[in-house]
Order: structure tokens, then C-alpha cells, then sequence
């Protein structure tokens, strides 16, 4: 073949029309293009803080912060503002944390609710969805917290619930359990129970396999577990716990656990508002699968409970884990509208810093990184769940 | 038992309209249907009632009708509002010309919308608004119609038609801002749900080439290109709204000294660059639908990678994403709001501005409600419309 070629050294192919010169021409040039965008951006970002007499480091983070953080982990006016910014961090992670359990909590619900062969539930989750889906969070955040927790009643007429849990405007108080000297043999107590319980579940999943039928392996181990786990609590001496009841202290609640007006408003908007998202995700994916697969699973003996356990959740979970990712993402994110309301999240503890020290490049820098940090972990935990629920049954 | 004649058909059962008999199908069917039953109606009794009495005796909706024009257009200057409704006219105009031209989706865009117009002059009945408004409100309504009638069968309009759509956008920021003998109103008047519009138009439209380019550039084959697109569009991604409006903010005036550019310029900045990255992955999704086939066919025609992208590739993939470019458009509509957080005063910041009021102490509930009755009326619109223009891609 290669005396047939047409190409000869006086026709071969200009440098400007060969698609490989032109491939690298063109990424350096593009190249060269974000550098110099990049480089008229720093010079000009530097003469910008020479005028407003600022340099660029980190020094700064050891500095005394001097303001104070209402809620969070231990932190007093006088620690470094990096000490401030992990408190940030802290109650970001605490708010959405609690806020993608009881987010998903609600949205598996509603996701079912929306499925149900009774139309008033079906239509009343229907309505609960599109409600919440088409009001922005941070409306109804404001609404949560100045339209409803704000105009709760005072701190001595507030609601009170099985005399010990508290509600009022300056927020939510719930009795503490405290550990007792007891504590220690509860929880050896509990020790035995579960291996107990878990050779109770060996036993029973080799006879379920034995008799090849499909079963809940846990059947016998679970109340048996709680049965030890309560005879322990009443025949130790001593309860292992006790309750400590918050309690009326000149103008405040003093001990308990304590959620301050700000947490419950954002907990609460976040709540409503993604689990509306769930509740989508959960009932798409539901719907995903073929309605053979409930008639087959009928036809095969399988009671309701069984074929939701065995045959759907596992085939629906598939469809359900990516877009359930975004969902928690996004609430992730969205806990930093709590700027909006003064619950000291990362951002808005950022937010201060920055008008403190001026330092707004390397705060912002700090904040969008810890956020990437914990969408990027989050994304690659669920990514690694994706993989394991899709190997199973292939 | 019944004779019956060999060549008779047995009829279907008729479908019962019997209501004790849809009761006990519907919610009663079972034991514990029953008892969610009881459940679901004494929890809308309680809701309702508390509703019901609160809307009806104890809210104070007097705040609503006494501050509707700035809920609506912020400070714009009372003696300039006609131009807004004649950028609400002409926008009417194009969409009944569309409507009547193509017919199909654009007839039933048309009703939705002249739907909502509508249905808001006939709420506002009930209400002391004033009477210009309805009847400005009527008159687009009207508008919409004839335009419709006017363009019916006029298939030779079609480019004149286009071509207004596409200039409606810069028209519509230019006529409001003001030129040549128009007095000029400048950025930071403009407020309230004309601005959460303007916001989310400008987020979708000045974001959509930046989003084409990026998503062309994140599947590229060169590399650097490759790893840039990337980059940006994960760490946009990444990160919340509230820091790059709070970013634009802070950062423009350092790494700008030389432009004064004003906060809602700086938002609208932030908002384009926050959407990009996500109408870049809406973007890439057509891309990877479209099969390798129609690259290979159109090289095989000769055709290089700009018009390949923008002959074959772009026209189908675009097509493809609308439903989720408008799904995009919808919760970026929600997302302005959150311009309210930096100070400016969209229906949000409008609406935290009038419960500060003094004279409207103590109204948050209500204030808050009508915003959003507001935000949930577009954005429910919005949303029946996206699923109208999915069944009708699907169709087509």
C-alpha cells in the first residue's frame, strides 16, 4: 500500500491545517487566554487592597475573634477565629446532618403517601408536595422564624408538653438524659444481649436458607435484644440514666438540651422544603418499577410487607440513590441561608469574620472549600453506596 | 341463568357512579384505610378551621393593596409604570402571535398565560386596587387575544416573529432603563417581582452561550480545555448560591476597581455565573444523547467541529434539554430571592422592607403569605408548562 500514497514531501500537509499543530495551538493559546485573565485579576486585586491598606495571610486566623456565637460547641469570645470558624463548621454539619435525617424520614413518607390506594391521603400528599416545592426556602424560612417561632409566648407562658419539654420564643427545650454510675453494667449488659441477638440471627438465616424460603432474618434476634436491653434497665440497681429536666432559672430555662428559635426555624424550612423534593424521588422511584414485578412477587406467596422489603426497595433504591445525592447536597448548601436568620452556620460565622478583618479573599476561599469539601465527600460516599446497591443481584 | 343468542356481546359492567360505592373503593377499601381516613379528616378539619379562621377574621390584609405597587415594581417611578405594562403588552402581543402562527404548545402557552392574567384582574376585583391596574391587566388580556385572531394561518410572519422574540430581552432591559428622550430609571429603582423576573430572565439567557461553551468544553477532547470546563462547572456547583452573591459583592469592586458597577448589576453578574455551570450539565446531558453517528456522518460530510457543533450536534441536543432548561428556570425564579439577603430589594426584600415598616407592625404572616401566593402562582405555571412542553416534544 505505501507506493500508493498520493503524499509526496512537497505536498504534505502546511502546519496551519494539520489538525495535531492546531489541537495544541489551540489549548496553549486558550491556556495563555485564563492566565492573563487570572493575571490582570491579581494585579488589580492586589491594588485594591493596597488601597484599602490590607496585605494578603493568614496570620489573622490567630487573632482573638471578640465576638461571641450563640450556640455550638465550646467557644468563648477570646479564642482565635479559627476556633470561630470550626464552631461554624460544627453547626453546619450538626443542622444538616439532622436535617437529611429527618428530611429523609419525611420524604419517604409523603413519597408513599402519594402512592396509597386511599385517595384523601394520596390527594392531601399531593398538595403538600407542590405547595412546598413552588415557595422559595428562603421565604419560608422567614416565615418559620418570624411568623411563627417569633410570635410564640414568652419564656413563662410557654407550651409545655409531659412537663419537661418546653416551647417558647426563645426556642425549644427538651429534657437531657444524663449517665449514672448504673451506666457501666448497662451497657455490658447490653453487650451480651446483642451477641446473644446476633447468634439468634445466624441461627435463623441458616434455617431460612435451609428451607429456601424468604423471611426476615431478624424475626428472633430483635426482641430478644430488647428484651435484655429492658430487663437490664429495671433489675440493675440504680437506673443507668437519668432525666434532667430544663428548668426555670430566673428569666431562662437553665439544662435540658436546648435549640435555640433560629435552629428550629432552619431546621424546620429545610425540613419541609426538601422533603417535598424526597418525596418526589422516593415515589418516581417506586413508580420505576414494573408492575409485574408486584404481581410476581403476589404470585409467588410474597405478603405485602415482604415484596415492598425483597422485591421493590431493592430495585427502586437504584433509581431513588443519585437524584437522593443532589437532594442532600442541596440541603446541605441551603443550610447556608441561615445568614439570612443569624444561626452561626460556617457562612454566616465567615460573614463576620470578613467584616471584621477585611480579610474577605482568604475567608471566602475557606468557606467555598469547606463547602466543596463536604459536597465532595458526600458525593463520593453516596457514589460508593450507588456501586454496592447495583452489584447486588447481578 | 340467562339465554343468550351466540352472536350477542356480553357489554362491559358500567363503571358505577354510585357515591357510597367510590367511598368504599377510594377510602375505606380496607381496615386501615379506613382508619388513615379518619385520620386525614380530622387533621384537615384542624388545619382548615385554624386557616380558615385566621385568613377570614384575624389577618389585616390591608397591608397588601396599600403597598401592591411596590410589591410590584419597587421604587420605579410612578409616572414611568407605563412602560412596564408596555413591556407587559408586548410581550402579550408576541406570545398571542406565536400562539396564533404555530399553534399546538405556543396556543397552550398563550392560555396558560392569558389564564393567569386573567385570573389575577379577577382576584384583584375583590380587592381596592386601583383601577388602572385592572384595567391595564384587562387590556393585555385583550391584546393577547387579538394578536392571536391577527395571526392565525400568517405563516409568513414567521422570522418577523422570531426575530422579536429574540430582540424582546435587550429591548425590554433598555426601554425600562431609559434612552435617548426617556427620562432614565436607573437599576437600583427597579424592585420588587419585576425585578425577581428580570433577574431570572437575565440568569437564563446571558447563561445560556456561557453554558453551550461550557458543556462543549467539558466534553472536548483537548485536554486543557477539558480539565478548565470541569473545574469551574464542579466548583460552582459545589459551592451555595448565597457565597457567589455575596462573592460578586465583595470580590467585583476588588478585582474591578476601575468600573463602578452597581449591586444589581453585581447580582445579575453572580446569578449568570452560578447558572452557567448548571445550565452547562443540563447542556451536556443532550449532548451525550445525541449518538456518535450523526459526529461520524457529518465528518464524514466533510464539516469541521464549529459547524458540525452548530449545524448537527447543537440543534438536536438543545431540543432535547428544554424541559430541563425551564426546570432550571423555575427554581432559579425561586433563587432570586435570596438576592434579598445582600439588600436588594426584589418581592423577598420588598416584602421584609414593608413588615419593617412601621406602620405595618406585626403583619409578617400576612406579608409573607402574599409573597408567596405570588412566587407559587409562577412558579406552578411555570411548571405546567414544562410538563405541556415535554408531552409535546415527546409527540413531536
Amino acid at each position: 500500500m505505501e507506493n500508493n500514497s498520493p503524499q509526496s514531501a512537497s505536498d504534505k500537509i502546511p502546519f496551519w491545517r494539520d489538525i495535531r499543530v492546531l489541537r495544541v495551538l489551540f489549548q496553549v493559546s486558550f491556556l495563555i487566554g485564563v492566565i492573563l485573565l487570572a493575571g490582570i485579576l491579581y494585579t488589580n486585586m492586589l491594588r485594591g487592597l493596597r488601597g484599602l491598606g490590607l496585605t494578603l495571610n493568614l496570620d489573622f486566623l490567630n487573632d482573638e475573634a471578640g465576638f461571641g456565637i450563640a450556640e455550638g460547641i465550646a467557644y468563648e469570645p477570646s479564642d482565635a477565629y479559627l476556633r470561630a470558624f470550626w464552631v461554624g463548621v460544627v453547626n453546619t454539619l450538626r443542622v444538616s446532618v439532622i436535617g437529611i435525617v429527618c428530611a429523609t424520614i419525611l420524604g419517604l413518607v409523603i413519597g408513599i403517601a402519594r402512592l396509597s390506594s386511599n385517595w384523601l391521603v394520596r390527594n392531601i400528599a399531593a398538595i403538600y408536595v407542590e405547595c412546598f416545592r413552588n415557595i422559595p426556602l428562603l421565604l419560608q424560612i422567614l416565615f418559620w422564624y418570624t411568623a411563627v417561632i417569633l410570635q410564640l409566648p414568652s419564656v413563662r407562658e410557654s407550651f409545655t408538653f409531659f412537663g419537661g419539654v418546653f416551647i417558647n420564643q426563645r426556642g425549644v427545650y427538651l429534657p437531657s438524659p444524663q449517665p449514672t454510675s448504673g451506666v457501666k453494667i448497662w451497657i455490658g449488659c447490653l453487650a451480651v444481649g446483642f451477641i446473644f441477638a446476633l447468634a439468634l440471627y445466624l441461627v435463623r438465616l441458616r434455617k431460612l436458607r435451609q428451607m429456601e424460603q424468604p423471611g426476615f432474618a431478624a424475626k428472633w434476634a430483635l426482641p430478644a435484644f430488647l428484651l435484655v436491653a429492658i430487663l437490664g434497665w429495671f433489675l440493675i440497681p440504680g437506673k443507668p440514666f437519668t432525666l434532667e429536666l430544663p428548668a426555670l432559672k430566673g428569666f431562662n430555662f437553665a439544662g435540658g438540651i436546648y435549640f435555640s428559635p433560629e435552629f428550629a426555624a432552619l431546621l424546620i424550612g429545610l425540613v419541609i422544603y426538601t422533603g417535598a423534593f424526597i418525596a418526589e424521588v422516593v415515589r418516581s422511584g417506586i413508580q420505576s418499577v414494573a408492575k409485574g414485578q408486584w404481581e410476581a412477587a403476589k404470585a409467588i406467596g410474597l405478603s405485602e410487607f415482604q415484596t415492598l422489603r425483597l422485591v421493590i426497595l431493592p430495585q427502586a433504591l437504584r433509581v431513588i440513590a443519585p437524584p437522593l445525592t443532589s437532594q442532600y447536597l442541596n440541603l446541605t448548601k441551603n443550610s447556608s441561608l441561615a445568614v439570612a436568620i443569624g444561626f452561626p452556620d460556617l457562612f454566616n460565622v465567615g460573614n463576620t469574620m470578613m467584616n471584621q478583618t477585611g480579610q474577605s479573599i482568604p475567608i471566602f476561599a475557606m468557606i467555598m472549600m469547606s463547602y466543596l469539601f463536604i459536597s465532595l465527600t458526600t458525593s463520593a460516599y453516596m457514589n460508593w453506596y450507588n456501586r454496592r446497591i447495583n452489584r447486588i443481584g447481578r | 341463568m340467562e339465554e343468550r343468542a351466540p352472536n350477542q356481546a356480553i357489554k362491559p359492567p358500567t363503571e358505577s357512579k354510585d357515591i357510597l360505592r367510590w367511598l368504599k373503593e377510594n377510602l375505606f377499601n380496607t381496615w386501615y384505610n379506613a382508619l388513615f381516613t379518619c385520620l386525614a379528616v380530622g387533621f384537615l378539619y384542624v388545619i382548615f378551621k385554624g386557616i380558615l379562621t385566621w385568613v377570614l377574621t384575624e389577618a389585616n390584609w390591608n397591608v397588601i393593596p396599600a403597598n401592591l405597587q411596590i410589591f410590584l415594581v419597587g421604587a420605579y417611578p410612578r409616572e414611568e409604570i407605563w412602560r412596564v405594562w408596555v413591556v407587559i403588552y408586548t410581550l402579550g402581543i408576541l406570545t398571542g402571535l406565536s400562539a396564533g402562527i404555530w399553534g399546538g404548545l405556543a396556543l397552550r402557552l398563550a392560555l396558560v398565560i392569558g389564564g393567569v392574567g386573567g385570573g389575577i384582574g379577577i382576584i384583584l376585583a375583590f380587592f381596592p386596587a386601583p383601577l388602572s391596574s385592572r384595567l391595564g391587566l384587562l387590556g393585555g388580556v385583550v391584546l393577547l387575544a387579538a394578536s392571536l385572531f391577527l395571526g392565525r394561518g400568517r405563516k409568513g410572519m414567521r422570522l418577523w416573529v422570531l426575530g422579536g422574540w429574540l430582540l424582546s430581552f435587550p429591548w425590554t432591559m433598555v426601554w425600562l432603563h431609559g434612552f435617548g428622550g426617556l427620562p432614565v430609571v436607573f437599576t437600583s429603582n427597579w424592585g420588587g417581582l419585576l425585578l425577581t423576573l428580570i433577574l431570572a430572565a437575565v440568569g437564563i439567557v446571558v447563561s445560556f452561550p456561557l453554558g453551550v461553551l461550557l458543556a462543549l468544553g467539558r466534553r472536548s477532547t483537548l485536554p486543557a480545555i477539558k480539565w478548565v470546563s470541569t473545574a469551574y462547572i464542579e466548583t460552582v456547583r459545589g459551592v451555595p448560591l448565597v457565597t457567589i452573591l455575596f462573592m460578586a459583592q465583595i470580590m467585583v469592586p476588588i478585582f474591578l476597581p476601575d468600573f463602578r458597577i452597581d449591586k444589581i448589576l453585581r447580582a445579575m453578574l453572580g446569578i449568570t455565573l452560578f447558572s452557567a455551570a448548571y445550565m452547562a450539565e443540563n447542556v451536556r446531558g443532550g449532548l451525550q444523547a445525541i449518538p456518535k453517528g450523526q459526529h461520524e456522518a457529518a465528518q464524514a460530510l466533510g464539516l469541521n467541529y464549529p459547524l458540525t457543533m452548530l449545524l448537527i450536534i447543537l440543534p438536536q441536543a438543545l431540543r432535547s434539554v428544554i424541559p430541563a432548561i425551564v426546570g432550571q428556570f423555575i427554581s432559579l425564579f425561586k433563587d432570586t430571592s435570596l438576592v434579598a439577603v445582600i439588600g436588594l430589594l426584589d418581592l423577598l426584600g420588598i416584602a421584609k422592607t414593608v413588615i419593617a415598616n412601621p406602620d405595618w407592625l406585626g403583619l409578617q404572616a400576612e406579608v409573607y403569605l402574599f409573597a408567596a401566593v405570588v412566587y407559587f402562582v409562577f412558579s406552578y405555571s411555570m411548571s405546567y408548562i414544562s410538563q405541556k412542553i415535554e408531552e409535546a416534544l415527546e409527540v413531536g
